[in-house]
């Protein structure tokens, strides 16, 4: 049998095989690219640019816990003008598509870095940060009110035409009514989960670890929280899917395609072992010939129950 | 000199004093890349709910083998303890800016270490061209660590203990002042420095008072290591007087003491 087909058509990003390095964990490109080939990822997200350079939080900003890690970094990045000029020509001479995150503060700064964005050549994809306070409208985070999700999802499309992926927040509840409302919005696909807000507590001072206090939870801990949302967006769209949480293993991305993602990212992994995306993707492969498997696609959603 | 992903293997682990380990690893693709101040990342073995690797200074380092100084104090360290001659361990490195060792040839190389801090600056003088001296503080006699490695390289160490146990009463700050004020003989220093924030602080404001240059190797909790996650940010400030958080494992972990905003370090 000849070598199975790893590629995936990821709403209009041609990957090569599906699994990407997720957003805030493989930095801009060149932190990594001593020990991993990018030009094997299926895809390369960058960590969320706005559309204004921003400090982020004080330190500490991350802690491990149980199988995770707590981060508050608060998107710090240096806004997209010194992202195009000086991080995303490194990536450009890889074979990879960039995908790149990006986060605001209201509807109109969203609207904004995605028309800066897409007005450069060289980039496959936007992924909608939507974990993050609206700033005018009562702090409420984009991603956890529907309205709003639907604003700024509209706003977003208007102004590009690279394919456009909202990463959903953890919502238990309400996760199929974040999935339909994007697709209704225009979303090519969706990435889902973000990560889980979370709490660590220094008890000899009975203070927060984190100077932010909260921050969000990732790593295989949360890895069959994400399993089961991601299971229930994929069911509600007809749109491609990315799984994300907790994957460290190709089992771990395996259950994601069965459970419906066509995609996965690699995220607090990557800190671990840098060549996680590459052990996964080779993981794939290797269980695709064993269960004479002539494409991952066929594999995608085929959970019996 | 790039970075590099190596499985080493243990050659020797032992006791060093104080409480104190020393691991030597035979890692012939980074042992000869590290530069002083340098530091691996090491996934730490049978370890498997740690999602995060453990940064270590680089205390030796030849052709073949790295050594490390640690002391078991939390759930990495202490699960290091069970490595054993012939075991593999991961690492990534060398990772980070270390100390220059290009200053004018003219400076007397004075290094200032807290305890463990020293792990981190005996390259420094093992490497440097000429020779300096050395001012080590702790809280006890059983914190001062490698002083006998630094007497082996010829270097004078002035040692002070918090109670008294070697060297002068009180801090390293003591035996440092004493050198500035009688030992240097007209000479201007040049400072490398590691330690807790207090220290290096003080180390600061010698060199800042005195017009010198000081080479401060601060220690922060890190995640990735190498530039990704942005957890191990300090302070800094620019000529102009602007600042913002740099990454402490890829612009440092060595920074010159004016670049250093010290109210965010202990706000």
């Amino acid at each position: 049998m000849s070598a199975p087909d790893l590629s995936v058509n990821l709403g209009g990003v041609r990957m090569r095989n599906p699994v990407m390095v997720a957003s805030g964990t493989f930095g801009y490109g060149p932190e990594y690219a001593d020990l991993v080939d990018l030009n094997r990822l299926g895809a390369f997200v960058v960590k969320g640019i706005s559309l204004d350079p921003w400090r982020g939080n004080p330190p500490p900003r991350t802690v491990e816990t149980a199988s995770g890690l707590i981060n508050a970094i608060g998107l710090q990045n240096p806004g997209a003008d010194v992202f195009l000029r000086d991080h995303l020509p490194f990536l450009r001479q890889f074979d990879v598509p960039v995908i790149v995150n990006i986060w605001g503060r209201t509807v109109e700064e969203y609207a904004a870095v995605a028309e800066r964005l897409s007005a450069a050549a060289g980039l496959a994809a936007l992924e909608l940060n939507v974990s993050c306070p609206n700033i005018k409208e009562g702090r409420t985070t984009f991603g956890t009110n529907l309205p709003m999700f639907r604003r700024v999802l509209a706003a977003v499309r208007l102004k590009t035409r690279l394919p456009l992926i909202p990463k959903l927040a953890p919502d238990l509840a309400q996760i199929k009514a974040f999935a339909q409302a994007a697709e209704e919005e225009g979303a090519d696909a969706l990435s889902l989960i973000n990560s889980i807000p979370a709490l660590a507590i220094d008890i000899e001072t009975r203070r927060p670890v984190l100077a932010n206090r909260t921050g969000g939870l990732s790593g295989p801990a949360i890895k069959p929280i994400a399993l089961k949302l991601v299971w229930e967006a994929a069911q509600a769209v007809k749109i491609p899917v990315v799984g994300i949480g907790g994957i460290a293993t190709a089992a771990d991305a395996l259950e994601f395609i069965i459970a419906g993602a066509s995609a996965v990212a690699v995220g607090t992994a990557n800190f671990t072992e840098p060549t996680t995306a590459l052990t996964v993707a080779d993981g794939i492969r290797d269980y695709l010939v064993r269960h004479n498997l002539g494409t991952v696609k066929e594999l995608v959603g085929t959970i019996l129950c | 000199m790039a970075m590099q992903l190596e499985t080493a293997q243990v050659v020797e682990h032992r006791d060093y004093g104080g409480g104190y380990r020393l691991l030597k690893l035979a890692a012939p693709g980074i042992a000869p890349q590290v530069q002083p101040g340098q530091f691996v990342h090491l996934r730490v073995p049978r370890l498997n709910d740690a999602v995060l690797r453990r940064p270590f200074s680089v205390f030796q380092a030849d052709h073949g083998t790295l050594a490390l100084l640690y002391k078991a104090v939390g759930r990495g360290t202490t699960a290091l303890t069970a490595l054993m001659a012939g075991d593999s361990v991961s690492l990534i490195g060398p990772l980070g800016h270390g100390f220059p060792l290009d200053g004018p040839a003219d400076r007397v190389p004075v290094l200032v270490a807290g305890g463990y801090g020293m792990a981190a600056l005996y390259l420094v003088a093992q490497r440097l061209p000429r020779q300096g001296v050395v001012c080590v503080g702790g809280r006890s006699a059983r914190d001062i660590l490698g002083v006998e490695d630094f007497t082996a390289l010829g270097w004078p160490v002035h040692i002070a203990t918090e109670d008294g146990t070697r060297g002068v009463r009180g801090l390293v700050t003591a035996v440092l002042d004493a050198w500035l004020g009688e030992g240097r003989h007209g000479r201007a220093p040049e400072f490398f420095a590691c330690g807790p924030n207090g220290l290096l602080q003080a180390v600061g404001d010698r060199a800042q008072a005195g017009g010198w240059t000081a080479w401060l190797s601060v220690d922060r909790h890190l995640g990735c290591g190498v530039g990704a996650c942005l957890t191990c940010v300090v302070q800094l400030q620019d000529a102009a007087g602007e600042w913002a958080w740099v990454r402490s494992c890829k612009e440092g972990p060595v920074f010159e003491s004016r670049q250093i905003l010290w109210e965010a370090e202990t706000a």
